[in-house]
């Protein structure tokens, strides 16, 4: 069967959850290869976890000399690897440096580029959903190899093991490649929370909070909830800019989303309103953010998250 | 320095978006404007020009139809010196690897007689939102790609700047010439002033076509696009929920209940 090369998503080694999900689509197109870019350390591990999922094969592609420069190496290693396995698709998950390496890529193999894939169909037609979540698109590659990005939370991992054959891939990067450099990196805190991305609840909060997010942190430790924020939370500097959701934050698409003080500016929508539940707590019945809701509070955050949050932990026990 | 700036001509984002009977973007029918998400680059541009001084000359460039010319006039109005329009109707529909490649070369025409310091780019299109023509830049001028700066430093021909991954908070280095493209992280763009908006209409404005740039149209357009458009569908308007007015209580108690009937606690 045809191979369909997957770029693992991992952070010195621990595989997120969206490589998953692409090894799931992976397998409607042709037989999963997963490619690891990681030292010889943290890659046995990681394949594993790999072949648990569904990889048939694990290219393992060194990255000692290449991890300290920012996206082209990664291109030209696939570069070669394309080349050599003649892949159905190269799936990316969509984020910046998936994106970036997925537009060289395509530009170094003539191919055809999909970004934000929300599902990946046999044959190879995606589906995007675009303009702030108000058009369908269905697409395909029609030149090349298709080489297609996709969001997290699109599919369902599934944990059904692969053949799971180990191979090292010696690739050659050019100097030209290595000429921005990653001259220092401080990785994320990890929050004690679920991934924003990939969280099936995400509570979030905005200007309404008036800067105290302890009602939205409470509901989302009572619904076992990441924490999201509006650009106007972030701005304000009450939250980290990682907590964004919207245009130029993330995208989330999970079961529940549960906007609190959220206007609903069409930018904040870009990033949520693809979600399947949505439920707003807002104090002015005009908000817009009232137009997307399954379930609406008109009322004080202050007030309606807490009494929620203490009702939730009583029903839970 | 020489720097240009890659400024997108997109539809408003608050009318309604649409797409044309042959899916492509409709470009003509909703109104248009500068990409918001490009007015930073602009602005950054503005500002390495002012602390490099007077010889810094940064010329916006937009490919686009015929009205895409009022992204690279908003541009002039902010301080831009100079403009590029390239509009060719084989241009029409073109997708990422198209487009990538006529700005591309349109910034080798421009750099022709002065070498391109800099490229600068939005983070994102406001409509396509792809995130991937400035590495797509990149690799085709076979520079170095500086991308979702969200704080710029420059010292010399060094760029040091800051860049929230997805998972880490990185410092990038590189050496001119490079692309960058930056975020909305980086600082409040300027609005036109009065005076800006004067000079504009006296700043030297090129309009390209696809021979000007030495591209051939059967490399671009619908016709030849690397992917294929096969359906767009308006997504069904959402079904009114319920909205209820909390009154001493009642709202937390009847989210909670909404909760448990979804099964969410
Ligand atoms: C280029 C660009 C990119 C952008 N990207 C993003 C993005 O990625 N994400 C994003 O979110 N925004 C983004 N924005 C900003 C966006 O346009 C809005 O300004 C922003 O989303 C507003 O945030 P907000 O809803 O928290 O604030 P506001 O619009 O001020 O709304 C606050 C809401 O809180 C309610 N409220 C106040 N007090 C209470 C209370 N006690 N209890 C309950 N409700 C209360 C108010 O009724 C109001 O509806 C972007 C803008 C631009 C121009
Ligand atoms: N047609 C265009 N004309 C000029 N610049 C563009 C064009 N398309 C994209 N860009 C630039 O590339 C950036 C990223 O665009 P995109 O990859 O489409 O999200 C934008 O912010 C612009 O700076």
């Amino acid at each position: 069967m045809t191979e369909v090369l997957v770029v693992v998503d991992h952070v010195d080694g621990a595989i997120r959850k969206p490589t998953f999900e692409l090894i799931a689509l992976a397998k409607r197109l042709g037989s999963p290869s997963a490619v690891f870019f990681g030292g010889a350390d943290a890659s046995a591990a990681a394949a594993e976890k790999l072949k648990a999922f569904g990889a048939d094969k694990i290219y393992v592609v060194d990255d000692a000399e290449i991890k300290g420069y920012l996206v082209a190496p990664k291109a030209e290693a696939l570069q070669q690897l394309v080349e050599k396995t003649s892949p159905a698709a190269v799936l990316l998950v969509s984020g910046y440096e998936g994106k970036e390496v997925a537009g060289r890529l395509a530009i170094k193999t003539g191919s055809g580029l999909i970004t934000d894939a929300v599902d990946v169909e046999d044959g190879g037609v995606t589906t995007q959903s675009v303009f702030a979540g108000n058009y369908t698109v269905k697409a395909k590659v029609t030149k090349g190899t298709p080489i297609i990005t996709v969001k997290p939370n699109s599919a369902t991992p599934e944990e059904t093991a692969g053949a799971g054959e180990v191979e090292q891939f010696a690739a050659t990067v050019s100097d030209a490649a290595k000429k921005a450099q990653i001259v220092a990196a401080q990785p994320r805190q990890a929050t004690g929370r679920p991934e924003l991305t990939e969280a099936a609840i995400v509570v979030s909060g905005g200007r309404g909070t008036g800067g105290d997010f302890a009602p939205i942190e409470g509901l989302a430790d009572a619904l076992g909830a990441a924490v999201g924020a509006s650009r106007a939370a972030v701005d304000s500097g009450w939250m980290p800019h990682s907590f964004q959701v919207g245009q130029t934050g993330k995208t989330v698409s999970p079961q529940l989303y549960v906007a609190n003080g959220i206007s609903g500016a069409i930018q904040h929508r870009a990033g949520m309103q693809t979600s399947k539940t949505i439920v707003a707590v807002n104090k002015d019945e005009e908000a817009p953010i009232f137009e997307l809701v399954d379930f609406g509070v008109v009322g004080d955050l202050h007030a309606v998250l807490p009494a929620a949050t203490e009702e939730i932990n009583q029903r839970k026990g | 320095m020489n720097i240009i700036v890659c400024v997108k001509y997109v539809p408003d984002a608050t009318a309604d978006r649409q797409f044309e009977s042959d899916n492509t973007v409709d470009r003509v029918g909703v109104d248009g404007l500068l990409s918001e998400l490009d007015e930073y680059a602009v602005e950054q541009a503005l500002q390495l020009k002012e602390k490099a001084g007077d010889d810094t000359t940064v010329t916006a460039l937009c490919v686009g139809p015929d009205k895409a010319v009022d992204a690279v006039r908003k541009a002039l109005q902010m301080g831009a010196d100079k403009g590029i329009h390239v509009t060719d109707e084989a241009i029409a529909g073109s997708d990422y690897i198209a487009t990538s490649l006529v700005l591309a070369k349109a910034i080798e025409k421009a750099g022709s007689e002065q070498a391109v310091d800099l490229v600068m780019c939005g983070m994102a299109s406001t409509d396509a939102s792809g995130s991937v023509i400035p590495a797509m830049l990149a690799e085709r001028l076979d520079l170095p790609q500086v991308t979702f700066a969200s704080v710029i430093e420059t010292q010399g021909d060094q760029i040091r700047v800051k860049r929230d991954s997805d998972t880490a908070t990185e410092v990038i280095g590189a050496t001119f010439p490079l692309v960058l493209s930056v975020t909305d992280q980086t600082g409040e763009a300027r609005y036109p002033s009065f005076k800006g908006i004067m000079a504009a209409k006296k700043k030297p404005m090129e309009t390209w076509s696809l021979s000007d740039i030495g591209v051939d149209a059967g490399e671009v357009g619908l016709s030849v696009a690397w992917s294929e458009v096969e359906d767009t569908t308006a997504r069904p308007p959402r079904t009114a929920g319920e909205i209820v007015t909390d009154e001493e209580g009642s709202g937390a108690t009847a989210l909670t209940g909404f909760l448990a009937s979804k099964k969410f606690i």
